[in-house]
């Protein structure tokens, strides 16, 4: 039997992993990326409290995680290409249009 | 007499006060001075109505008039109270008689000024205060009068307020008359200590009642504060300098406010108590000294000075004295008296000088006068009257109210009454000098004017071709009030040279004259083969007891005492037939003969600038450097500044996080979610992280 703290310091090292990738990254594709990274590491979290408490709402939740990052990403995407044909880049450093 | 009716006496001009000053703006001129005029006809019908009604037989010595509770605290109580007696009527009848007619003369002398409803509100204002100041049967409702008219007096000398120069004269009596107000309300606080009340019948009951053979002691500290106090609001030494300033004020101000009611309050005070000071000998003496000796500074003064108002001006101080030194021997009825005469001559007096200024279309100064006789014979004729009445002239008015003075104060005998006495001759000899100087300048003699320049009418009375550009500094404070300030110049320009003046003006001029001539009639003394009306008139005010006995004075001293003071009249006036008539140059001479001396009186002793070297200065330093930079720099700007400084700074750094970048917002976001993680686990709950690390 894998100890739970195991998995929820799995979790922990990818959500940290993706926080400094969202943070340092400038490719928007890759930002993209670390969020959907940490939110499995959070799906990952309620898989393994659900295990642990024997209760099955913590694997619903991780559906719906699912879906709305499906969701997510369809969107996101489809904003990137539009933003790729935009301004030919895919640097956020470069497309700061608002800020200034 | 219906309680009602008296009530409207002061509420009247109040409500007019309230209607030309809300809605005058807005209102065509003519119905502004309709307003004004009938605030004041009004009271004055119904005092004239009360006047019969008091002298009909039977009639009650005094009226009272309970209002409202006002101050009510355990045993001490004060009302919202009037109270009538004769001496009341007395100055009822001069406030609202005089007032009346200055404010049908103002209709034309302010005819075409800037601010006219503005003009007329005050006016109005005036008059509600200086009625609540002689109708109080109160201190302190008095006091409220008292101070009511100090801010008409502050607003309406300061009316020209686009004029540095009357701006600051206005300042300057506000602030002098603060100092009398302090001295009126420590008086009254030793009253409340004392008598334990602040009614007038009262207050005197109680000090009739006391031991007769207690005389001074608090009392005289009463009476000292109480004068104090008259002594600011009636230009008295060392107080007067207000009032030669006030006279940058229009002329029909100086005529109703500095000359005939106002300044004569602080008499009317001093009368009003005069059984505080009849129980104490020393603050007589001392409102006896200050009198005769302002009479007799001011009147030095007046001597020199070139502008017609301002000899008037010190003219009011010295006769303010008179009246001072009647009440200080004892014989308020002869302050009183002159008090009356003086309201007729010397608002007659300074209505025709701003006649004659609004003839030369702005022009105060006597050097530049002259001839001018033929040219304006109403004004010449009333003004005559006038001068006459002044230099005591028999039988003008104040030959008998300025006489009856000089009897009493012979009559209180000693060293004091005699050397008083020798003042106030001496000082009637130059009253009349100074008048005749002033006749003689302004309406004989060769025209000293430009007639030319006067044809193409610029100039503006009352107000020399100043600079007008400054004047914004002052509006903030009229905000309210504040006129449009493009056209706002003072007197328009007359198209024509030298002109009588209108109507509305000379009527007034008419009546004073009529009233400085027969006015003093009323007070014809024994001797004279009169009866002494006013005084008897008077009588039940100041002396119940004595008053049925009457006194019978000896008739010769009476006589004598009363050619002596023609002969110094006559003196004066010769002197200034001779120096300004007959030999014009021979006062050049003079004056260049004796140099310090007339150095001295021209720069009025200078007491203008010891004072301003002795008070102001030290007052202004300790204004700079204590308050202004101590106190106003370091812990008032100091706190300010600390404040905003901090307020910045933080601003700065929370303004730092909101750099626009959102990849640093996603980093503060991190790091706050982390610190939030932190505090639950290390110091919400110590026992998760307990579990945790096991």
């Amino acid at each position: 039997m894998v100890p739970i703290s195991y998995y929820l310091i799995l979790a922990a090292i990818l959500f940290s992993i993706g926080v400094c990738a969202f943070l340092i990254k400038r490719n928007v594709i890759t930002i993209f990326m670390s969020i959907e990274l940490m939110l499995n590491a959070v799906n990952l979290t309620f898989v393994a409290f659900a295990h642990m408490w024997n209760r099955i709402e913590g694997q619903i939740f991780v559906f719906f995680v699912m879906v709305v990052a499906a969701a997510e990403a369809a969107v996101g995407l489809a904003i990137i290409i539009a933003l790729f044909r935009a301004r030919q880049t895919l640097n956020v450093d470069q497309v700061n249009l608002m800020k200034d | 007499m219906n309680d009602t009716l008296l009530w409207l006496i002061p509420t009247l001009p109040f409500a007019g006060f309230l209607i030309n000053g809300t809605l005058g703006r807005k209102f065509p001129r003519a119905l502004v001075s309709t307003v004004a005029l009938l605030a004041t006809l009004l009271p004055a019908l119904i005092v004239l109505k009360l006047w019969i009604f008091m002298r009909s037989a039977g009639a009650p010595g005094e009226l009272s008039l309970i209002g409202a509770p006002w101050i009510s605290i355990s045993h001490f109580q004060v009302n919202f109270a009037f109270a009538i007696d004769h001496l009341t009527l007395v100055m009822l009848g001069i406030v609202t008689g005089v007032g009346f007619l200055i404010h049908v003369y103002s209709v034309g002398y302010m005819a075409e000024e800037e601010g006219y409803w503005r003009f007329f509100g005050y006016l109005n204002l005036f008059m509600f205060f200086m009625l609540v100041l002689v109708l109080a049967s109160s201190f302190l409702l008095m006091f409220v009068g008292w101070e009511g008219v100090g801010l008409a007096s502050y607003l309406l000398i300061g009316f020209y307020f686009k004029r540095d120069s009357a701006a600051n004269a206005g300042k300057k009596a506000f602030i002098v008359n603060r100092i009398g107000d302090f001295g009126f309300l420590l008086a009254m606080f030793l009253i409340i200590a004392h008598f334990g009340s602040l009614d007038f019948a009262n207050v005197f009951g109680q000090a009739n009642a006391l031991p007769s053979g207690l005389t001074g002691g608090f009392l005289t500290a009463i009476c000292l504060l109480l004068f104090v106090g008259a002594a600011g609001k009636s230009a008295q030494i060392p107080l007067y300098i207000w009032l030669p300033d006030a006279m940058e004020g229009p002329t029909p101000v100086s005529a109703l406010i500095h000359a005939a009611t106002m300044v004569t309050a602080g008499v009317y005070m001093v009368a009003r108590c005069h059984p505080l000071f009849d129980r104490s000998p020393f603050a007589l003496d001392v409102v006896a000294i200050i009198g005769c000796a302002t009479a007799f500074f001011a009147a030095t003064i007046g001597m020199v000075q070139h502008d017609i108002k301002r000899v008037l001006a010190y003219s009011t101080v010295s006769q303010l004295g008179y009246m001072f030194l009647g009440c200080g021997v004892a014989a308020y009825e002869a302050g009183i008296f002159h008090l009356m005469t003086h309201a007729f001559f010397k608002a007659l007096l300074f209505l025709a000088a701003g006649s004659v200024i609004h003839a030369l279309s702005g022009e105060q100064d006597m050097r530049n006068m002259g001839g001018l006789r033929k040219r304006i014979p109403i004004t010449f004729y009333t003004m005559t009257a006038g001068v006459f009445a002044i230099a005591g002239v028999p039988p003008f008015a104040a030959f008998f109210s300025k006489d009856e003075i000089l009897y009493q104060t012979f009559l209180r005998g000693g060293a004091l009454g005699y050397t008083l006495w020798v003042f106030g001759l001496v000082t009637a000899g130059i009253t009349s000098f100074y008048m005749f100087r002033l006749w003689y300048k302004t309406f004989f003699g060769p025209p000293r004017f430009d007639e030319a320049a006067l044809a193409h009418g610029h100039g503006a009375h009352g107000d020399h071709e100043e600079d007008l550009a400054p004047v914004y500094a002052h509006r903030d404070s009229h905000a309210v009030m504040v006129e449009e300030p493009e056209h706002d110049k003072g007197q328009a320009a007359h198209p024509h040279g030298v002109h009588e003046s209108p109507a509305t003006m000379w009527i007034p001029l008419a009546i004073l004259g009529v009233l400085s001539f027969i006015g003093g009639w009323v007070g014809v003394p024994l001797a004279f083969g009169g009866h002494n009306e006013f005084e008897h008139f008077l009588g039940p005010v100041f002396n119940p007891v004595e008053h049925a006995a009457g006194h019978i004075a000896a008739r010769g001293p009476e006589y004598i005492l009363a050619l002596v003071s023609v002969l110094a009249a006559a003196i004066g006036w010769y002197a200034a037939h001779v120096l300004y008539y007959r030999k014009p140059g021979t006062a050049a001479a003079l004056a260049e003969r004796f140099k310090p001396l007339y150095n001295l009186l021209d720069h009025k002793y200078w007491v203008d600038e010891i004072y301003g070297r002795l008070i102001v200065s030290p007052l202004l330093m300790v204004s700079r450097i204590v308050l202004g930079g101590l106190v106003d720099g370091l812990i008032v700007q100091g706190t300010g500044a600390t404040l905003a400084g901090s307020t910045r700074g933080l601003g700065w750094l929370a303004r730092r996080m909101q750099s626009g970048n959102i990849r640093s917002y996603a980093g503060w976001l991190a790091l706050g979610a982390a610190i939030v993680i932190a505090i639950v686990l290390f110091a919400v709950h110590p026992a998760s992280a307990n579990t945790l690390t096991r």
